[in-house]
């Protein structure tokens, strides 16, 4: 049976170029790098390779990378440091609805720390509206978080635009890039942004190597104390072997960008041209404005779930969306926001394509996917329309 | 603390050629930064180190009595330290 892994925001497989580089520093290359003698400093200036190529990738300088070991722990770093760090100027955040958990649930912890948070509603592509972030800005406004690109719907924010007001108002701006950099181009300049965060198993790194971006002169409070790694920002000793294939896919992303960018958007425009002729299905997310490799749909009168399953049983691998609606069976908090009724929220797939997707594989899913819908809603108890849950009347529209 | 490396409150700040902005960052970087910033700056130049970090009270004066640099004194500013050292010898 075919395998088609349509499932790459959730990881890529690594590069074999990325597991070469990283090979060694299992091996022979196993010194500390803070160790001062050879193995040590071959250790250490592998590190310091890395974060050149890995700050190139985003246009920053290799002394505004700190190495962290996923986008989550980025994330909470940027959100927490930030705000201890600022908060004798102020204890008011602002974050949007869409954001990704380890934003949204490390918000709900600053609350409880006394902090203020408001979160931004986005419109129903996805979109923050950049002068809800500008309304929402108070005196005691010290940092703006807004994600680059959802994972989950695929719609890029304005974030050049929400960073401008930011840098206008003398508010720190942090966006949460994980799901964009390597797969569009991303630069910390041009954007605005003050911190950024990203991950390399997003463009074929490995699992375990993440970064924070923090633009120079911007203080931050250490998530992690102890050593002094990272500038004594981040302790604990390197995972040098996954820093090394973070270094060496971020030469690569950086590299093959736009050829990877044209791979993926001419298979995803076919598997969305086909798929949207089927019946009571919707895209999710902004219909231009999106991840080139990105298609995520809501479809009527089944479940994500099961979608998932018979896929999985003809070999496609994808998603259902966040980690509510696949693990937890709750409807997702970003579909839901963008107005999305929860129980056609509950119908939520996710197809992220590569680059080891091939036009065959969209063929076959293109022959695939609708027969599986329309056995789906055979035996769907809704097959003949939404009457009895909590809200009949809203469809989604074709 | 030794008779070498008494504390000196400054009034006010002072000009410096070169500041490092260290607040937050937790022992030893203070010492690692000095290190790393007074061998950019020529003799009789200022360089500035910003800390919140208490230990550094001690740990700086120390320093510039070992190194034979000369430490200008320190200026408490609201939530942190500004510590001033003129560089009068080179590090081997």
């Amino acid at each position: 049976m075919k395998k088609i892994y349509l499932d790459y925001v959730a990881t890529n497989p690594l590069h074999p170029e990325v597991l070469d580089a990283m090979l060694p520093y299992f091996n022979e290359l196993y010194g500390n790098p803070l160790s001062i003698y050879e193995p040590g400093m071959k250790a250490r200036t592998a590190l310091e390779q890395a974060r050149e190529s890995t700050a190139s990738l985003i246009n920053a300088k290799s002394k505004e990378i700190i190495f962290t070991a996923s986008g989550a722990e980025a994330n909470n770093f940027a959100l927490k440091g930030i705000a201890y760090a600022n908060q004798s100027k102020g204890k008011h955040l602002i974050v949007s609805k869409i954001e990704h958990h380890s934003i949204l649930n490390t918000a709900r912890f600053l609350e409880k720390q006394g902090f203020a948070v408001t979160y931004l509603p986005a419109d129903k592509n996805g979109t923050v509206n950049p002068s809800d972030v500008e309304k929402a800005v108070t005196k005691e406004t010290i940092l703006i978080s807004v994600i680059h690109a959802s994972p989950e719907i695929g719609t890029i924010e304005s974030i050049a635009e929400i960073g401008a007001i930011a840098k206008q108002k003398g508010i720190i701006i942090h966006t949460d890039a994980v799901a964009s950099v390597g797969n569009i181009p991303v630069d910390v300049n041009s954007l605005n942004v003050d911190l950024l965060s990203f991950a390399a198993h997003q463009f074929y790194g490995p699992k375990g190597a993440a970064a924070l971006y923090v633009r120079e002169g911007t203080r931050i409070v250490p998530l992690i104390y102890g050593g002094i790694q990272e500038g004594g920002r981040r302790a604990g000793t390197e995972n040098v072997p996954a820093i090394v294939g973070m270094g060496k896919a971020a030469e690569l992303a950086k590299r093959d960008l736009q050829k990877r960018i044209d791979h993926v958007k001419a298979l995803r425009d076919k598997l969305i041209e086909n798929t949207s002729r089927i019946d009571k299905i919707l895209l999710t997310g902004h219909p231009q404005l999106r991840l080139p490799g990105h298609a995520s749909f809501v479809v009527e009168y089944i479940e994500g779930e099961a979608m998932l399953l018979l896929l999985a049983a003809k070999g496609i691998y994808c998603a259902s969306g966040s980690a509510c609606s696949s693990k937890a069976l709750k409807a997702s908090p970003v579909l839901l926001s963008i107005g999305v009724p929860s129980h056609v929220a509950q119908g939520s797939v996710v197809f992220t394509l590569g680059q080891e997707t091939t036009e065959e594989d969209i063929q076959y899913f293109n022959e695939t996917f609708p027969q599986i819908i329309s056995r789906l809603r055979q035996i769907s108890p809704y097959a003949k329309g939404w009457e009895g849950t909590e809200d009949s009347t809203c469809t989604a529209k074709k | 603390m030794n008779e070498h490396t008494q504390l000196k409150f400054l009034n006010a700040p002072i000009n410096a050629d070169s500041t490092t902005d260290i607040i937050y960052m937790m022992c030893p970087m203070h010492l690692l930064t000095i290190e790393e910033k007074i061998r950019e700056i020529k003799n009789g130049q200022v360089l500035s180190i910003l800390t919140d970090y208490d230990g550094a009270l001690e740990d700086i004066p120390a320093w510039c009595n070992k190194t034979g640099n000369e430490f200008m004194g320190i200026y408490e500013d609201s939530d942190h330290y500004k510590f001033y050292i003129k560089k009068t010898k080179e590090l081997p």
